[in-house]
């Protein structure tokens, strides 16, 4: 195991401390709440010139992914953050940069989407993202967020992978609380993350090569769509290949998901972000007074780790899966609708209900996430029936 | 200044067989501005469009040289991307400093005018050393001519058509190099497909400026001009010789009214007619009962010029 240094810091702060570690040679971004210290901060370590990266300060989130399309394409390391109406701004680019296969990473700081305007938590941001192509990796605290971002080159850099790397912390909870991370030396990081070898890179000049052409006309823009479904397919076994290694070297365990009382419990909620943390607390209480709960965290959301969710919600007699976010007019929000197909081939499916809860940073009270474990008690025992979806604590 | 012998010996890095139409100026004009980047290496992008579309088929290539299409609105943000990667780079050891670079994104009117806008606008400002080339046809042509703000006045487009009630587009076309001129950058200027000494003479300026520099080039389109393919030159021409397009540059803050366009000021503009009239798109503003939006075509044509010789201190 590596050394390590306890700090008191920010997500955000973290975040940006993990981007130097990394030395990206260029960072393009654009600055929205609650994404915004880490651009600062990183603006600070720039100024200081503790990196050789090339920080750009671009006029919008579009133009901050075209930017970095250009430079991935170019053979640079590249990392970027946003939030909110940022990533929705980058939208087509999203897709763009991971069709070009370019290994780009990028955090964001989940907060709600417009209208009405609102700067606090959710993750309809990225939920909206979830079908972009990306790798979508989710942290709970502060110390997730500095872990995930350290993974995620390794990950998004891949010669199997290829694929962009967004690494998700909730806004303001993790963004912006002072939280205890431990952070590593910069050797140990450096060798961890690698050197980038890039493949056809713009700036090999004497092998020029053509990005971002022209596939339709009966071209083969379909076989491209499969080869990155076979991608982000590969990428899952690349995550936990690269989360091992960093469990080995931090001491912290990483999964694709991660399960708490889940060996024999009968009440289990799915949650993703830092809700977990609230969740587990009341699943801990419960146990105490003898409910059998659990809570399965999800870590990795894109690729979807359907069976080991499966897998790790067999046995129990009801699930909730708790979405903070929409998908309007759908059955369910995202993780509902993940969490249903993942179990439809289960021998046992379990019910299942869903609740939508937090958005725009609406609080998430223990006692609410109680109330969602006494409704999974009332469905185990068959004294209600399961209700489909939710809104947990609107008022 | 290249000679036109030296030229004719430089590679040419736009390799023909892509799918461009006869006579399309877009083509001229990346194939004479590439002439004048000489001999160091180019990295080029391109925003969607006519070029791209035509040039990109998959899995083939006209570009000689590397090559980036992003999106429609962002060749100017890719190509500041690419740029920020070689300093990067640079600066991280993995390309020797002493090595040179030269960044050039394209795009047509649509892509730097409306859409590209502040893509381009957010690049310039930022100093990036590259030159943006802008091939003006006046509409949205790859999409089928409709109007975009480098329309003309009058003339006829898909989404400004003509009919009882309207005579083609209503509104002024736009002075984008003036725009971008406003920025403060090293160098800016106005070409035309028709005039290849003067177009690689300032492709060779831009390129050898240290930041960033625009290009505006007037590239004829025959489908949406609606004129004869054989003639794409000789109608670039009259744009410059009626004063629809003067040929300028703006050099470190100094306006200065280029050679062909200088030779005006004595000899006097071409009516502006000899620029419509052999296109389609302008036919109904020649009728008679036209005659007053043609004098304000006119009058708008003679405002720039007069505005253009004050800058130039003509």
């Amino acid at each position: 195991m590596a050394e390590q240094k306890t700090l008191a810091t920010t997500g955000n702060s973290v975040v940006a401390e993990a981007f130097r570690q990394c030395a990206p040679d260029v960072v393009a971004a654009y600055p929205i709440t609650p994404q915004t210290t880490i651009v600062e901060e990183f603006a600070k370590i720039v100024a200081q010139g503790r990196v050789h990266t090339e920080y750009v300060c671009v006029e919008s989130e579009h133009s901050a992914m075209s930017a970095c399309i250009g430079a991935s394409a170019a053979g640079a390391r590249v990392m970027t953050a946003t939030a909110s109406q940022g990533l929705a701004l980058m939208w087509e680019e999203l897709y763009i940069a991971s069709g070009m296969r370019l290994p780009i990473v990028m955090a964001n700081a989940n907060r709600a989407l417009s209208a009405p305007i609102n700067i606090h938590c959710d993750h309809s941001d990225i939920m909206g993202a979830r079908d972009a192509g990306w790798i979508v990796l989710f942290a709970e605290t502060a110390q997730e967020a500095y872990d995930n971002t350290l993974m995620a080159i390794p990950i998004a850099e891949d010669s199997e992978v290829l694929l962009p790397v967004m690494t998700c912390l909730d806004g303001f909870i993790t963004t912006h609380s002072v939280d205890r991370v431990q952070v590593m030396d910069d050797e140990t990081v450096t060798s961890f993350v690698g050197e980038y070898t890039p493949e056809n890179a713009l700036l090999d000049i004497e092998n020029p090569v053509s990005h971002g052409n022209f596939a339709g006309l009966g071209g083969p823009y379909f076989e491209f769509k499969r080869s990155q479904r076979e991608a982000i397919d590969a990428s899952k076994a690349v995550v936990e290949r690269v989360g091992a290694a960093f469990s080995k070297l931090s001491g912290r365990p990483f999964g694709l998901i991660e399960t708490d009382m889940m060996d024999d419990a009968e009440l289990a909620i799915v949650v993703i972000g830092s809700t977990a943390g609230n969740v587990r607390h009341v699943a801990k209480q419960l146990r105490a007074e003898g409910v059998k709960a659990g809570v399965v965290k999800i870590r990795c959301f894109r690729p979807f780790p359907a069976t080991e969710l499966a897998a790790a919600l067999r046995g129990v007699k009801a699930v909730a899966v708790l979405d903070r976010s929409e998908s309007f007019g759908a059955e369910g929000g995202p993780l509902y609708l993940e969490t249903r197909s993942a179990l439809y081939d289960a021998e046992h499916r379990p019910p299942v209900v869903n609740y939508v809860y937090g958005l725009g940073g609406s609080d998430v009270k223990l006692e609410l996430i109680r109330s969602v474990y006494t409704d999974l008690s009332d469905i185990a025992t068959g004294t209600t029936a399961p209700a489909g979806m939710q809104y947990l604590g609107a008022r | 200044m290249a000679t036109l012998r030296e030229l004719s010996h430089r590679e040419d890095r736009l390799e023909g067989g892509h799918r461009l139409c006869a006579g399309c100026g877009a083509s001229i004009a990346v194939r004479q501005i590439l002439l004048g980047a000489g001999t160091e290496p180019v990295i080029a992008g391109c925003a969607t469009g006519c070029l791209e579309v035509s040039t990109t088929i998959y899995p083939y290539s006209s570009w000689k040289v590397p090559f980036i299409h992003n999106a429609f609105e962002n060749s100017a943000a890719t190509i500041s991307g690419v740029e920020s990667a070689f300093k990067g780079l640079q600066r991280a050891g993995k390309i020797p400093a002493d090595k040179k670079v030269k960044f050039v994104a394209f795009g047509g009117d649509g892509g730097t005018y409306d859409i590209g806008l502040q893509s381009l606008s957010g690049a310039m400002e930022r100093g990036h050393d590259m030159v943006y080339v802008c091939y003006d046809n006046g509409a949205y042509m790859n999409t089928g001519i409709q109007r975009s703000s480098a329309t003309p006045k009058g003339a006829w487009a898909t989404t400004a058509e003509v009919g009882k009630a309207q005579q083609g587009k209503r509104e002024r076309r736009k002075d984008l190099t003036s725009i971008i001129a406003a920025h403060g950058i090293p160098y800016v200027a106005q070409g035309s497909i028709s005039h290849w000494k003067d177009l690689t003479a300032k492709a060779e300026k831009a390129f050898a400026v240290d930041g960033p520099a625009f290009l505006n080039v007037l590239a004829t389109c025959p489908r949406g001009w609606r004129s004869a393919y054989n003639k794409s030159i000789e109608h670039a021409k009259l744009g410059v010789q009626t004063g629809y397009w003067p040929l300028f540059e703006v050099e470190y803050g100094e306006w200065k009214l280029s050679t062909p366009s200088k030779a005006l000021v004595k000899n006097g503009l071409k009516p502006i007619e000899e620029f419509l009239k052999p296109q389609g798109r302008f036919r109904h503003l020649l009728k008679p009962e036209n005659a007053e939006l043609l004098a304000e075509v006119k009058a708008d044509v003679d405002a720039y010029w007069e505005y253009l010789l004050k800058r130039c201190g003509e």
